[in-house]
C-alpha cells in the first residue's frame, strides 16, 4: 500500500494541457464547449464507442484519449456500454457486411436526439479496404454521420479536437 | 531441404515434387498426390510438427486449377506441403484427424475458396468468416469472383453448439462489445457461475484483406499489410515485405535491418505495457492501468517524434525502412529506455507484491501444455504454457542471430503466466534495443528493388508482440500479387482461449481475455 501511495505522488498529475494548435481552439471554443456541454449534455457527454470493421488502429488512439495525459473525463466525456444511455456514436474502420446490421441496430438503440462521428479515414470513405464485397466503405454509407475526423488513426488530440469541434458545431437539438 | 522435407521425400519418393520458384530455399514447397495429402500430415504429426497454417490457392491464372497448402513446423524447420485439386472435383484430405488447428483453417478454406474437406472428423461444414446470410456459392478468393460486386443477403441460421439440462442457461455477448475494442461474438454456456462450455463466432469485421491484396500493387501492399491488424503494424509489414523480399532475391541494406528489429521491438514493448495494465484493470486494479498507460504513452510520443509515426505505420517497406534514425534520435530512445526501466521496475513490484491481485491471476484461465501444443497456439499464450516457440529465437534474420532474445518459457499456464512472460520480455527487449543501437550498421536503409518473377512465391515468419505471424506471397502475371495468404497468431490463439475459460466463473471471463488479448481484425482479415 505504501508504494501505491508513493508511486502515486511520485508521479502527480501528468494531465497536460493540449497542444498550442489545438489548445489555441480549445481557448477559443473553451466558453461555448463548457456551456455546451452543461447546457445542452448536461454536464457530460456521454460517447459509445463502435468498430464497425477497424483494423483496431483506431481503437487504440480513442483508448489512449482516456489514459491520465489526456483525461478526456475532464472535459465532460465518457464513455458508457450501452448505446440507450449515449448522445454520441463514435464509429470506425470500414463498414463490414457482417457489422453492418449490427451498426444500425446500435444506431436504432441509441436515444435521439444523437450525434454520430466517423472516425478514422476509413470511417470517412473505407481507407485502403475501399468497397468491396466485404467492406461498405465509410459509416455514411449504413447511417447519417454527423461529422468525420481523419488520420490513419487520428491522435487522441484530433479525436478531441474533432469532438469539441462536433459538439459546439452540431445539430441545434436539445440533448438535456 | 530440411528434416521435414526429408521425411516427406523418403516417403513420397518421386511423387514429391520439389517446388521451383519458391522461396527461401530454407523452407521447401513439395508437391504431393491429394490422396497422400493425409498421409503426410500422419507422418508430420508422428515426428511432432504443428500445422501452423493451411490454406488454399486459386491458380487458374497459371493454367491450373486449385491448390491448398499445409504448412508444418518443426524447431526452426518449415515445410509447405502442397497438393492440387481439380475443377470438377473441388475436395481435399481433411487434417482434423490429426490436428485440431485444421477445424479452423478447414472452414476457412471451404468458406471462401468452396474446397470441401473429406473426412472432417465432425463433418463440421459450418461457415467460418462467411456468415449464413452470405450466398452458399460465393467464394471470394477465386478468381472468378467479383470483389467489387455488393454481397446480396440470404436467410440462413448459425447452428451453435448446445448444452441442454437442468440450470444450464445461455449467455450471448457482442458483436458489440462493452468496452472499447472490437467486435466478436461468444457464446456461453453457464450454471450458477461456471462456464459449461464457450463458442467464438468471428468474422464480424472481415474486409475483405486477402482479397483486396489482389487489386494491389507490391508496392501498395506494404500498407495493407500494416492494416490488417493495427496494434502489429510493423509486424505485418515486416512479414510481408520478408516474404516479398524473399520472392524477388532483395537484401535489405544492414543498417535497415537493425532499424527494423528496433521498431518491431518499440513495438512489442508499447502493446506490453498497454495490456499488463489492462488485464490489471480487468481485476479492478485501476492503479496499474493508468501507471501502464503514461508508460505506453511515452513511447508513443517518441515514436512520432523520431519515426513520424505513434504506431510506426508505414516505416517498414519492401526494401528497407521508410525512416532513418539520427544520432539524436538514438541519445532519445537510450535515456526513454533507461526512464522507462525505472519506473517499469517500481510498477512491477506492486504487481507483484498485491495479494489481491495475485488471488485473481494466479489459477485462473489455464491453457494447459498438452493442449496449448495441440491447439497449435503460438506467441507469448504458446510460452505462458510451456511451450518453447518464438521465430526471433528458432529462425532469427539479423540482427537477430547475432544479437538472441532470451526466451520465457513458463508452466504454470495461468493468466500470471501471460501476464509475466511479457513482463519478461519487456526487459529483455529493452536489452535487445540497446545492443541493435550499439552496433547499428552505418550506410543505406533501403535496396534497389527488383520485380518479381512471375508465379513465384515467397514465404515468412516474423515474431510479432502476440507471436508468430506468417505470410505466403505468389506472383501472378506481370506485376500482379495472385494470393496473400495472411496467417495471424490470433487464427490459432483464439482456440486456446475457447479452452482456458472453461471451469472458470462466468465473472473472470474478461480477465481470461484480456490475458490473451488476441486481435479479432488479424483473424478475420
Ligand atoms: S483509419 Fe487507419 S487506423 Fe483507423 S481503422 Fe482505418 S486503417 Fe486502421
Amino acid at each position: 500500500m505504501l508504494r501505491i501511495l508513493h508511486q502515486i505522488f511520485r508521479t502527480g498529475v501528468v494531465t497536460e494541457p493540449l497542444p498550442a494548435e489545438v489548445e489555441a481552439e480549445v481557448v477559443m471554443v473553451g466558453k461555448r464547449l463548457e456551456e455546451a456541454v452543461r447546457e445542452r449534455f448536461s454536464r457530460s457527454l456521454v460517447i459509445r464507442e463502435v468498430d464497425a470493421g477497424s483494423c483496431n488502429g483506431c481503437e487504440l488512439e480513442i483508448i489512449a484519449m482516456n489514459n491520465p495525459i489526456y483525461n478526456c473525463e475532464r472535459f465532460g466525456i465518457s464513455f458508457t456500454a450501452s448505446p440507450r444511455f449515449a448522445d454520441m456514436l463514435l464509429v470506425t474502420g470500414p463498414v463490414s457486411h457482417n457489422m453492418e446490421i449490427a451498426l444500425k441496430r446500435t444506431y436504432d438503440a441509441t436515444p435521439d436526439p444523437k450525434l454520430v462521428v466517423a472516425v478514422g479515414d476509413c470511417g470517412i470513405n473505407g481507407g485502403i479496404f475501399g468497397e468491396s464485397y466485404a467492406s461498405l466503405g465509410g459509416v455514411e454509407s449504413v447511417i447519417p454521420v454527423d461529422a468525420v475526423i481523419p488520420g490513419c488513426p487520428p491522435t487522441p488530440t484530433d479525436l478531441l479536437a474533432g469532438i469539441l469541434a462536433v459538439i459546439t458545431a452540431g445539430k441545434e437539438q436539445d440533448f438535456v | 531441404m530440411n528434416n521435414l522435407s526429408e521425411q516427406i521425400a523418403a516417403r513420397f519418393g518421386a511423387d514429391a515434387i520439389r517446388g521451383t520458384g519458391h522461396f527461401p530455399a530454407t523452407v521447401p514447397l513439395l508437391s504431393i498426390p491429394r490422396d497422400g495429402f493425409e498421409d503426410a500430415a500422419i507422418l508430420m504429426k508422428k515426428v511432432g510438427a504443428r500445422l501452423a497454417a493451411q490454406w488454399a490457392v486459386d491458380e487458374t491464372t497459371m493454367g491450373r486449377a486449385f491448390a491448398v497448402i499445409a504448412c508444418y513446423a518443426l524447431e526452426s524447420d518449415y515445410l509447405l506441403v502442397r497438393c492440387e485439386i481439380p475443377r470438377d472435383d473441388p475436395t481435399f484430405p481433411s487434417l482434423t484427424k490429426k490436428y485440431i488447428p485444421a477445424f479452423r483453417f478447414e472452414r476457412q478454406i471451404e468458406s471462401l475458396m468452396g474446397l470441401v474437406p473429406v473426412g472432417h472428423v465432425h463433418s463440421d461444414h459450418r461457415p467460418w468468416i462467411k456468415f449464413e446470410d452470405w450466398p452458399a456459392d460465393a467464394w471470394p478468393l477465386r478468381k472468378s469472383f467479383d470483389p467489387a460486386q455488393k454481397m446480396p443477403r440470404v436467410p440462413g441460421e448459425y447452428r451453435w453448439a448446445r448444452a441442454r439440462g437442468e440450470g444450464v442457461y445461455e449467455i450471448p455477448v457482442g458483436p458489440v462489445h462493452a468496452g472499447i475494442i472490437e467486435p466478436g461474438h461468444f457464446r456461453f454456456q453457464a450454471m450458477g457461475e461456471d462456464i459449461l462450455n464457450l463458442e467464438e463466432r468471428l468474422g464480424y469485421t472481415h474486409k475483405g484483406i486477402e482479397k483486396r491484396f489482389e487489386a494491389l500493387s507490391w508496392k501498395d501492399g506494404v500498407r495493407l499489410a500494416g492494416r490488417v491488424s493495427g496494434d502489429s503494424t510493423v509486424a505485418h509489414a515486416l512479414c510481408y515485405c520478408r516474404s516479398l523480399e524473399a520472392l524477388c532475391g532483395i537484401e535489405p541494406p544492414p543498417r535497415a535491418l537493425w532499424l527494423r528489429a528496433i521498431l518491431l521491438e518499440r513495438e512489442r514493448i508499447a502493446n506490453h505495457l498497454g495490456d499488463i495494465g489492462a488485464v490489471a484493470n480487468d481485476a479492478a486494479f485501476a492503479f496499474l492501468l493508468y501507471q501502464f498507460s503514461r508508460l505506453k504513452e511515452t513511447l508513443l510520443r517518441l515514436n512520432r517524434r523520431l519515426f513520424g509515426h505513434r504506431y510506426l505505420m508505414d516505416r517498414v517497406v519492401p526494401g528497407g525502412v521508410a525512416v532513418d534514425l539520427t544520432p539524436e534520435g538514438t541519445e532519445a530512445i537510450l535515456a526513454e529506455l533507461d526512464w522507462l526501466t525505472d519506473e517499469f521496475e517500481r510498477l512491477i513490484t506492486i504487481y507483484d507484491l498485491n495479494p489481491s491481485l495475485e488471488d485473481r491471476v494466479r489459477t485462473t484461465g489455464i491453457l494447459s501444455a498438452d493442449l496449448a501444443r495441440d491447439l497449435g497456439t503460438v506467441g507469448f499464450v504458446a510460452r505462458a504454457s510451456g511451450q518453447p516457440l518464438d521465430c526471433r529465437v528458432q529462425t532469427p534474420f539479423p540482427p537477430y542471430d547475432r544479437f538472441p532474445p532470451s526466451m520465457t518459457v513458463l508452466n504454470s499456464c495461468d493468466v500470471h503466466a501471460r501476464v509475466w512472460v511479457r513482463v519478461c520480455e519487456v526487459r529483455d527487449s529493452v536489452r535487445l534495443i540497446r545492443e541493435f543501437l550499439a552496433t547499428l550498421p552505418h550506410g543505406e536503409i533501403l535496396a534497389k528493388s527488383i520485380p518479381p518473377t512471375p508465379h513465384a512465391s515467397g514465404f515468412a515468419v516474423v515474431e510479432g508482440w502476440r507471436g508468430e505471424i506468417v505470410y505466403w506471397l505468389q506472383a501472378g502475371g506481370e506485376g500482379v500479387i495472385n494470393r496473400c495468404m495472411i496467417r495471424d497468431p490470433s487464427s490459432v490463439n483464439w482456440l486456446g482461449l475457447e479452452q482456458a475459460v472453461l471451469g472458470n466463473i462466468v465473472p473472470d471471463f474478461p480477465l481470461c481475455n484480456k490475458s490473451f488479448n488476441q486481435s479479432y481484425s488479424g483473424h478475420d482479415l
